[in-house]
């Protein structure tokens, strides 16, 4: 959800006055939510086992039987449904974009034994608007990514996943800016409305749209850009929205008063001054559209996920190793890339640079460019980069890393997933999946009470209401158990190294690009270790939630804690306090808003990796979901268990937000 | 801001040359090759482009890349390979992205949407492949030898507690496979009024990961797997008998208390590419190999990491009379 806004959103929205909890002060907050799980337990004891929707057999309800028939009849109608001859044609010309882009960069452009422009070219092309948009330091980077993906022998793959991104993004921004304008200058109703048009986006399992976008776009290319950009729009929309609204009052006034247009406002002044947001909303919208990578080949999309899950179905670690890190090392390039590109053109903006040395630089190494591009036409050398044989010994160091790995610490690894499952797994799912429905329902409402107050109370009330229509209560409550045990970890790991990097340099250098790559690689890099480590579990499944999610949640903590201001330690460090009392009882407290958002978006990723525990073994909605796009008749229940999973992701946000506004006051 | 005019001449004039110097020099291998290229383009065969869809697993890679190889290299077809999941295959039948599906083991729901009949019709039986899907109950090898008489159902309960997991609840946990399987084993447990508990490891690479670590730690596992697939090279499973299947016994599946049909694998076609006919046609209809060529194949590409073409084409050098019956 607001994964991307991340920083801003809930200390940012306007404190409002609210009576509860002032009258009922004098007790605290957690007393309540103990008193309702006291209640939970007492009545769970005397009804366990009732009324807990576990569905009869394999039987699919009306409503998830209506859920098929409507696809099927789309299906059935493909042939003469305007709008599916509509955006066919649109999927057709999204499929001669990447396939022109492809001919002249990536593969043989028939007649030609190679592309149009060779590798040569392309790098130092690429290298060359490093260089125009960022400065040396980037292009530098830039030309040592590219050169790794052709030295690695993936350099056709790597430049479709460039070339499907760019595309994806490209119409992310066209479609996504109007419609942050709208978001940035529409008032509550408007946002209300595109927020949650936007949690769906972003939390419903690609499984689940996968094959309706088959259906609209066509396979390929096509299908790839489409399910990307459905990904990958809402972080533009969200955090320039949010940078256009945040433009200071007194600005706008000032120049209102100058008596400019609504457009000249929006151009000359809420845009510039709003770009600085722009480019991070830009710049997760390209970090959502790589995540989308593996997912696009199961759909014929081209790129670095193909050789991923090539190597998925020969469970061959290694194999996948080596294209997953260059999805990492495309992901680090394009992050700094446009991060110092916003820096590098504020310091331009500001007069902060020689511009007339720099046209200079710029005209003077667009001559080797130039020379490159015509080698790169010319002669095989320039145009094919012979990979150098490191891939094969790259993979078979990974494998036999992981083979020594798992055979040194599988009985560790075991031992402690047994440990976690008997001590908070299996308890928290008897109380939660064993209850009766009416009973985990009603505890529930209290706590969203307790902790988000009576205006979460209507959200709350809606996604439970659906989670029963679509009749998948019970695994719901088992995804909703996975998902807070998950976050527990998370959060014990987002403190943990959340305050080590606040307080350490060094510690935040070495692991940053750590972080990076646990966010970005696919989780079907590292599914097959996991496996072999933990099995077939939910366990395994909350470990690949808590690698993906675990990096932003430190992120936060991270950033959180290194904003307490200096002197309130150093008043603490006069008063003679150790490092132990400096942490808890200042460092922490102070960045209490950033824990709850850690928290927060913590639950959301791990709940974004629900479908993959549907792989592994763990079960519940993700294994609905995966059935559904596995096996035709059965597609209704995983639309039902995709619509499961959008609801319990808004309910927690709606709940954590609510209780986030709490906590900020 | 000092001479913008000036300096962007400059460019442009640096561009101009450069632009020229591409269009005059020709030479070098590139240009050779391509006019080869263009020479033997308009000597193609008859034969055109085969768009061949590639489903996720090895062995139907190692079909799909031995019939292709045989359409290109020896009648000079163009194949496309797309690698997609199986109901995206069927979907692409009428919208001609797909011709091809080359290993099918059984889908009557889209057979029912696809088909001529039921459904539009843009999809027809190509008739089997020769290969035969053996589908049941596995455990591994240690196993097996260990406790001879696991390999027997009614035995199964005297080791239920051996079976139990984290994630079994107490009872002896079974194995479900990957959701592309029809399975029955939640009934036939039942109904054999079995100790178990299916888990689904929801996907084949979670269920080959579980039979290769069991087999690796000497640990107890019992779950659905199937034949030919490449893993029993590297860990060869053995079968446990269930009652065995009689028709109809899995026509009612709450009532299911036998073991799995052995499956003919079939090819599936898009019909209006069957309509137009050639060579590409008839290969792919007169392919037909057995579960140990497409083993051999799939050992090739997974066990000895050949790439799918180098793998096919060993194959193809190896077995001349086989593929020469095809291509009558």
């Amino acid at each position: 959800m607001s994964a991307t806004l991340a920083p801003a959103a809930p200390a940012s929205s306007a404190p409002e006055p609210e009576e509860r909890g002032r009258s009922l002060a004098s007790i605290p907050r957690w007393m309540w939510a103990l008193g309702v799980i006291v209640l939970w337990l007492a009545v769970w004891a005397l009804t366990k086992g009732n009324d807990t929707l576990v569905p009869a057999g394999r039987e699919l309800t009306d409503v998830q039987k209506s859920l098929g028939g409507f696809r099927d009849d789309i299906l059935a109608s493909r042939t003469d449904n305007p709008l599916i001859q509509f955006t066919y044609d649109l999927g057709s010309g999204f499929t001669s974009v990447v396939d022109w882009f492809q001919r002249l960069l990536s593969i043989p452009d028939f007649p030609r034994p190679v592309p149009q422009i060779g590798w040569l070219g392309v790098t130092a092309v690429a290298t060359w608007v490093g260089l125009a948009i960022a400065g040396w330091r980037i292009a530098v980077l830039v030309a040592v990514s590219f050169l790794s993906f052709g030295l690695f022998g993936y350099w056709s793959d790597a430049i479709d996943l460039l070339i499907v991104t760019f595309v994806a993004v490209g119409v992310s921004v066209l479609i996504g800016m109007p419609l942050a304008v709208m978001v940035g200058t529409g008032n509550r109703a408007v946002n209300a409305v595109t927020n949650t048009v936007l949690d769906i986006f972003q939390t419903m399992p690609t499984f689940v749209y996968l094959l309706p976008i088959v259906l609209f776009f066509g396979i390929g290319a096509a299908g790839a850009v489409v399910c990307t950009l459905v990904y990958a729009l809402p972080p533009i929309i969200r955090i320039a929205g949010h940078g256009i609204r945040n433009v200071s009052e007194t600005t706008i006034e000032a120049t209102d008063s100058a008596g400019q247009t609504w457009w000249q406002r929006l151009t000359k002044v809420q845009l510039p001054m709003a770009r600085k947001t722009i480019v991070v909303g830009l710049n997760q919208t390209i970090m959502a559209a790589l995540s989308m990578a593996t997912i696009a080949s199961y759909v014929d999309g081209p790129g670095l996920g193909r050789p991923v899950l090539d190597a998925l179905v020969k469970n061959d670690v290694g194999g996948a190793f080596v294209p997953g890190m260059l999805i990492v090392v495309m992901a680090v390039m394009l992050d700094r890339s446009t991060t110092a590109a916003s820096e590098y053109s504020e310091i331009a903006a500001r007069g902060g640079l020689d511009l007339r040395l720099r046209r200079i630089v710029l005209a003077a190494t667009a001559v080797p460019v130039l020379v490159a591009i015509y080698l790169s036409r010319t002669y095989p050398w320039a145009a094919e980069l012979s990979d150098l044989g490191w891939t094969p010994k790259v993979a078979d160091a990974v494998d036999s890393f992981f083979v020594w790995f798992t055979d040194s610490f599988r009985g560790a690894t075991q031992g402690f997933k047994d440990l976690i499952s008997s001590l908070l797994l299996n308890p928290l799912q008897s109380l939660l999946a064993e209850s009766p429905w009416w009973l985990a329902a009603g505890a529930l409402l209290a706590l969203t009470v307790v902790f988000g107050g009576v205006r979460a109370l209507v959200p709350t009330v809606i996604c439970i209401a659906g989670l029963l229509y679509f009749g998948l209560w019970h695994d719901a409550m088992v995804t909703l158990n996975m998902t807070l045990v998950g976050t527990v970890l998370v959060m014990l790991l987002a403190v943990v190294f959340g305050v080590a990097m606040a307080r350490r340099r060094g510690i935040d250098l070495v692991l940053r690009p750590i972080l990076d790559a646990g966010q970005t690689i696919p989780p079907f890099v590292y599914l097959i270790p996991v496996l072999a480590l933990f099995g077939p579990t939910r366990f395994t499944a909350i470990v690949a939630g808590v690698v993906y999610a675990a990096p932003v949640a430190i992120k936060l903590v991270a950033d959180g804690v290194k904003a307490v201001s200096p002197s309130t330690i150093e008043a603490g460090r006069s008063t003679g306090s150790t490092r132990w009392q400096e942490i808890t009882k200042v460092q922490l407290p102070m960045a209490r808003a950033s824990l709850v958002l850690a928290a927060n978006q913590g639950l959301l990723y791990v709940l974004a990796m629900a479908v993959i525990g549907g792989l592994v073994g763990a079960g519940a909605l993700g294994y609905d979901v995966v059935l559904g796009f596995a096996r035709s008749e059965e597609w209704g229940k995983g639309a039902a268990a995709g619509i499961s999973i959008v609801l319990l992701g808004i309910m927690i946000d709606r709940i954590a937000r609510a209780a986030a506004r709490d906590t900020a006051r | 801001m000092h001479h913008p005019r000036k300096k962007a001449a400059g460019l442009a004039s640096v561009a101009a040359s450069m632009t020229l110097l591409l269009a005059a020099c020709g030479g070098g291998t590139i240009s050779d090759e391509t006019k080869k290229n263009e020479a033997n383009a308009g000597s193609a065969g008859e034969c055109g482009e085969i768009n061949m869809a590639v489903n996720p697993w090895v062995g139907y890679e190692a079909s799909a890349y031995v019939v292709g190889q045989v359409a290109t290299e020896k009648l000079g077809c163009k194949v496309n390979y797309k690698n997609l999941k199986e109901d995206v295959s069927w979907q692409g039948f009428g919208t001609g992205d797909v011709d091809v599906v080359i290993e099918d083991w059984g889908h009557p729901d889209l057979e029912k949407k696809f088909f001529e009949g039921e459904g539009d019709g843009s999809a027809m039986d190509g008739g089997p492949n020769g290969n035969v899907g053996i589908i049941g109950w596995y455990v591994p090898p240690w196993l097996a030898e260990a406790h001879p008489d696991i390999l027997d159902h009614k035995n199964l309960n005297k080791y239920a507690k051996q079976f139990a997991t984290s994630e079994s609840g107490g009872k002896g946990q079974f194995l479900g496979a990957d959701p592309s399987y029809v399975q029955f084993d939640e009934a036939i447990i039942s109904n054999l009024g079995l100790d178990f508990k299916v888990v689904f490891s929801g996907s084949e690479a979670a269920s080959i990961t579980a039979f290769q670590q069991a087999e690796k730690n000497k640990e107890f596992l019992i779950g659905y797997f199937y034949e030919p697939q490449w893993l029993f090279a590297d860990v060869p499973l053995e079968k446990v008998a269930l009652p065995p299947y009689t028709d109809g016994c899995q026509d009612d599946p709450a009532k299911v208390a036998c073991d799995y049909p052995e499956t003919e694998l079939k090819k599936i076609l898009s019909t209006s590419w069957v309509e137009e006919g050639g060579p590409g046609v008839t290969l792919v209809q007169n392919f037909q190999w057995t579960n140990d060529d497409q083993n051999q194949v799939a050992k090739y590409i997974s066990e000895d990491k050949m790439k799918p073409e180098e793998a096919a084409a060993k194959w193809i050098a190896d077995n001349e009379d086989k593929v020469d019956a095809w291509l009558q």
